[in-house]
């Protein structure tokens, strides 16, 4: 994979910001993945390393009020869009302060005070509640936008294509973005759909429909920025299909290659198109050098403070059932 | 046919069910700009059996509108937009079409709430009308309430009469929680004296619709009516029956049903529905875990028959519990080791039965 220039218009801010970004997502995965034979994250966990350019390419271009939905494997889309790393540490550990009280774990991350929606662990359920927030947004008339994150499984799921049409009927101002992995679970796409022509599909709903095949973060952020405009002006939904790769197993900390379900060779390809690795090294040493240390400082007292928070109070079962 | 405590004072008129339905939701629309209808067909010439009619005329196709046939996203629609802040009544002109929005509504609107740690509500509305009759048959005529009791976070109301329709309706719009609402399309025709103000019928009370005093007759939907009926008949063989109408199955009025069921010692709970795992299993044995074998209690369960629904009439009367089967086993539970004993068939049929026409 070749690596691409950085393109007219990216300053020395923007690769900051984004290498942050990415970084950061890379390295709380990193310390989950560390603690997790500890056994003290009481929940299962869904990385996305390897997959924090889509995330992060894409909401870079939202404002703060702006909508994002991510699936059970959303630490990235939650990380991405500014919601609290402590609360989600927390609710990982299963502690009375995480975002979800405690009560939905990785799986079911929400950071409702930055508009990014609770994930959901059935594939593809969270796209039609993504298109109600679109629906909600359009009649309020603000310009604000949403973007839903899913994987290529859940273009397999009927919700999928009639939530394509809904949007598309009512131009709903939603990005749907399928971070393209090429599996579900262990099962490779070839196993599972007829031709890989995913963006035609799509576009016969009445939407433009982008493939980007090769990892480049400034490429993303470029397309999703000039749909996300349109959508702000009443253009109506769009679609973005990203490929990517999975880095780890599919639940779990470790990597699975040993498995034999995909070969280690290819992951090679992908490593050398890492774009958390291509921006550091476009940033000056020290500039980079500070971001990672604020990067780890603040991991640090995510997992302090998760360590340190209380368990909820048995009582805590038997509230939230209704509102 | 039911008359609401009150009578008809204080601006209560006569009003159909379908139209005491429509008034709640246009009294609703009027007042909060943040409640929508749509579903398939809600504003076509046909109203949703007038249920809907006026609504687009009136509110406009951005609060009213049609819908492609695509019940789980729009099931998803309906929850994004209420954790967004706006207040969805999402319509399916049969219950049956509700096991297309199963996922969505068990797996994400009934846990939201907790799931996300009270982070987001859910205030939808989610009406279902439940077909009989005239070859509605397997799939236009089932009352599948009892699966959404079973999943904690869901509400579940059946009015039976048009007061409560309204009431029931203003209530769930106004609720922060998802209400799955059921309506029996034998209803639609009935009148009862309904307030034109807006009120509210309040969830898990009960109402004893017919105070007695020798056995309970609990009735689900519909079979509050059939219910009633059973009981005039069974006064005249000198049998007193006490009709109770649980309105809400989620929350239930535990409390009430306990209470009469322990003073008549009697009590049989009618569901519109199978008995299998459902309202009429769950209603007996709390009464049974709470009262206790001292209490002396005997009850029993009437509903569908444990088939699916069948389109000729002639086993269509088989298969669903009618004023006569009420009243005979609640005859036999309150005269044991008497005389079988039947009504009258023409006394035990029903205007809203007999007066039934297709084609829907």
């Amino acid at each position: 994979m070749a690596t691409p220039m950085v393109p007219a218009g990216i300053g020395p801010d923007d690769i900051g910001r984004l290498y942050r970004s990415m970084r950061r997502i890379r390295r709380v995965e990193e310390a989950v993945a560390e603690v997790y034979p500890t056994d003290r994250i009481k929940s299962p966990v869904h990385l996305s390393i390897g997959q924090e350019a889509v995330s992060v390419g894409v909401i870079d271009v939202l404002r703060e009020d702006d909508v994002v939905a991510g699936s059970y494997r959303g630490h990235a889309v939650y990380l991405a869009k500014g919601a609290d790393l402590p609360a989600m540490i927390a609710e990982m550990y299963g502690k009375a302060t995480g975002c979800a009280a405690g009560k939905g774990g990785s799986m079911h991350l929400i950071g409702a005070e930055r508009n990014v929606l609770g994930a959901s662990a059935v594939v593809g359920t969270h796209i039609p509640i993504a298109l109600g927030h679109a629906l909600a947004a359009k009649r309020e008339g603000a310009g604000r936008v949403v973007a839903v994150f899913f994987g290529d499984g859940a273009t397999e799921e009927g919700v999928f294509h009639e939530s394509l049409n809904f949007a598309a009927l009512h131009r709903l101002p939603i990005l749907f973005v399928c971070e393209n992995n090429f599996f579900a679970i262990h099962t490779p796409l070839a196993k599972r759909w007829a031709t890989d022509r995913l963006c035609e599909r799509v576009a016969t709903y009445g939407m433009p429909a982008h493939r980007l095949a090769e990892p480049d973060v400034f490429a993303l952020r470029g397309l999703a920025a000039g749909l996300v405009a349109e959508m702000r002006a009443g253009g109506g939904p769009a679609f973005l299909e990203c490929h990517t790769w999975r880095w780890r197993e599919h639940v779990g900390p470790a990597e699975d290659y040993a498995a034999g379900y995909r070969p280690r060779a290819e992951m090679e390809r992908w490593e050398a198109g890492d774009q958390v690795a291509r921006l550091g090294a476009l940033l000056p040493d020290a500039g980079r050098a500070a971001i990672d240390a604020d990067i780890e400082r603040e991991i640090a007292e995510a997992f302090a403070f998760a360590e340190a928070s209380p368990f909820p109070d048995e009582e805590e079962l038997f509230t939230h059932v209704f509102a | 046919m039911f008359s609401h405590e009150g009578g008809h004072e204080g601006g209560q008129r006569l009003l159909r069910y379908v139209d005491a339905l429509r008034e709640a939701v246009a009294q609703e629309m009027e007042r909060d700009g943040r409640v929508f209808v749509f579903g398939l067909d809600v504003d076509d010439h046909k109203a949703i059996q007038g249920s809907t009619a006026g609504l687009v005329e009136r509110f406009g196709p951005e609060r009213v509108f049609t819908t492609p046939l695509s019940e789980d996203a729009m099931t998803g629609v309906a929850i994004g937009a209420a954790m967004a802040g706006m207040r969805p009544v999402h319509v399916h002109i049969r219950m049956d079409f509700l096991m297309l929005c199963m996922n969505q509504l068990v797996n994400i609107a009934a846990k939201a709430h907790y799931m996300y740690g009270g982070r987001v509500r859910v205030p939808m509305v989610v009406r279902s009308m439940i077909g009989k009759s005239w070859g509605q048959g397997a799939q236009h005529s089932q009352g599948l309430h009892a699966m959404f009791m079973h999943v904690p976070g869901l509400k579940v109301v059946a009015p039976s009469n048009a007061h409560d329709a309204k009431g029931c309706m203003i209530a769930a719009i106004r609720d922060d929680n998802p209400v799955v609402f059921v309506e029996h399309r034998l209803l639609y025709g009935t009148e009862a004296y309904v307030p034109e103000a807006p009120f509210e019928v309040e969830f898990g009370r009960a109402r004893v619709c017919r105070e007695g005093s020798d056995v309970t007759l609990v009735g689900v939907s519909n079979m509050v009516v059939e219910c009633l009926r059973a009981a005039e008949l069974l006064a005249e063989a000198g049998i007193s029956a006490e009709v109770v109408d649980p309105i809400s199955l989620v929350p239930l009025d535990h409390a009430t049903i306990l209470a009469s069921a322990r003073r008549t010692r009697r009590l049989i709970v009618v569901d519109n529905a199978w008995t299998s795992c459902g309202a009429s299993a769950e209603i007996v044995a709390r009464v049974c875990e709470e009262a206790g074998p001292g209490a002396g209690i005997e009850v029993r369960r009437m509903g569908f028959a444990p088939t699916t629904c069948p389109t000729t009439p002639s086993l269509e009367a088989r298969f669903y519990p009618n004023p006569s089967t009420i009243a005979s086993a609640a005859y036999r539970l309150a005269r044991p080791g008497g005389a079988e004993w039947t009504p009258d068939p023409e006394r035990a049929r029903l205007a809203y039965q007999t007066q039934f026409r297709g084609p829907f």
